[in-house]
């Protein structure tokens, strides 16, 4: 009786950060998408990076969620921020002013993936989805995910390494000036 | 432990999803769209780590991290181009980018 009532309390608690991570997602992403200036857009992403993390660490993926917290709200976002900053006030495109026809037409679209969605996973949960979690206790831990990356994901792994590097380059060469660009160069300083 | 099953994590995986494409399509400064883009990534990816809890499977975590791998990799090139587009003294507004030779 007392291991019920545990295991019952133990749920409302799952249930109530669920919630809270749940709102705290779906808030920050509407910010990101509809705040003016990018800069906030920014930080909500920031928010909403973390309350992913903590729906990751109620999925057991625990090295996900710490990747997720170092990998983006520690770079991407700060990569964001950072060109920003750079570009300054132009980076604030006119919001539309009063609903045109392409934003209707965008919530259309839009919520009709949520719903398509949404309806085929109702119709689904009471049989296929419903099937009981068997997980292993090293499930989503470093050492399980080390050990699937090198002897399953092999190949993954090192076209991984090949993706970044490719990047990096890219990033690089974007980056820098062409020869053939002088003038606007110019036009910079 | 027993708390949200699946379909929780799913619907809030496409909600979040229909959230970050309503960004894509509505937003006109492409910095924004990319931050949407992100959105529509990580919803992808709360629903591979569902999956991957519903199975008992850790092949969806590994899924998960190369989804993110590749998202950083889009995120440096999708700066660097609108930081080149920039330079080109263009405005930055999806709408009016329509020729690749300026």
């Amino acid at each position: 009786m007392t291991t019920l009532l545990a295991a019952s309390a133990g749920n409302v608690l799952v249930w109530m950060v669920w919630i809270a991570a749940a709102l705290a997602l779906l808030s920050s992403g509407l910010a990101v998408v509809l705040f003016p200036n990018p800069f906030y857009s920014a930080l909500a992403l920031i928010g909403n990076l973390a309350s992913l993390a903590v729906l990751y660490l109620l999925l057991e993926a625990e090295f996900v969620a710490a990747a997720q917290v170092l990998v983006y709200a520690g770079a991407v976002v700060v990569m964001f921020l950072f060109v920003i900053a750079y570009l300054g006030g132009r980076a604030d495109a006119p919001w539309a002013g009063g609903p045109t026809l392409q934003a209707v037409a965008a919530i259309a679209a839009a919520g009709t993936i949520a719903v398509e969605v949404v309806v085929v996973v109702a119709l689904k949960a009471g049989d296929e989805l419903a099937s009981p979690e068997q997980i292993s206790e090293s499930f989503g831990s470093p050492a399980e995910i080390g050990n699937l990356f090198l002897s399953d994901h092999l190949l993954a792994f090192e076209v991984t390494s090949i993706v970044l590097l490719v990047a990096a380059i890219g990033g690089v060469i974007l980056g820098s000036a062409f020869p053939g660009e002088r003038g606007s160069e110019k036009g910079l300083e | 432990m027993d708390g949200p099953g699946i379909a929780a994590y799913l619907i809030l995986a496409v909600v979040l999803f229909a959230t970050g494409s309503l960004g894509v399509l509505i937003r006109r400064s492409p910095l924004i769209i990319l931050l949407a883009l992100e959105l529509m990534l990580n919803a992808g990816n709360l629903a591979l780590l569902a999956f991957a809890r519903q199975l008992g499977n850790g092949d969806g975590q590994i899924f998960a991290l190369t989804v993110m791998v590749v998202a950083a990799g889009e995120a440096v090139v999708g700066l660097g181009l609108i930081v080149a587009v920039s330079r080109k003294r263009v405005e930055l507004d999806v709408d009016r980018l329509t020729s690749l030779r300026g």
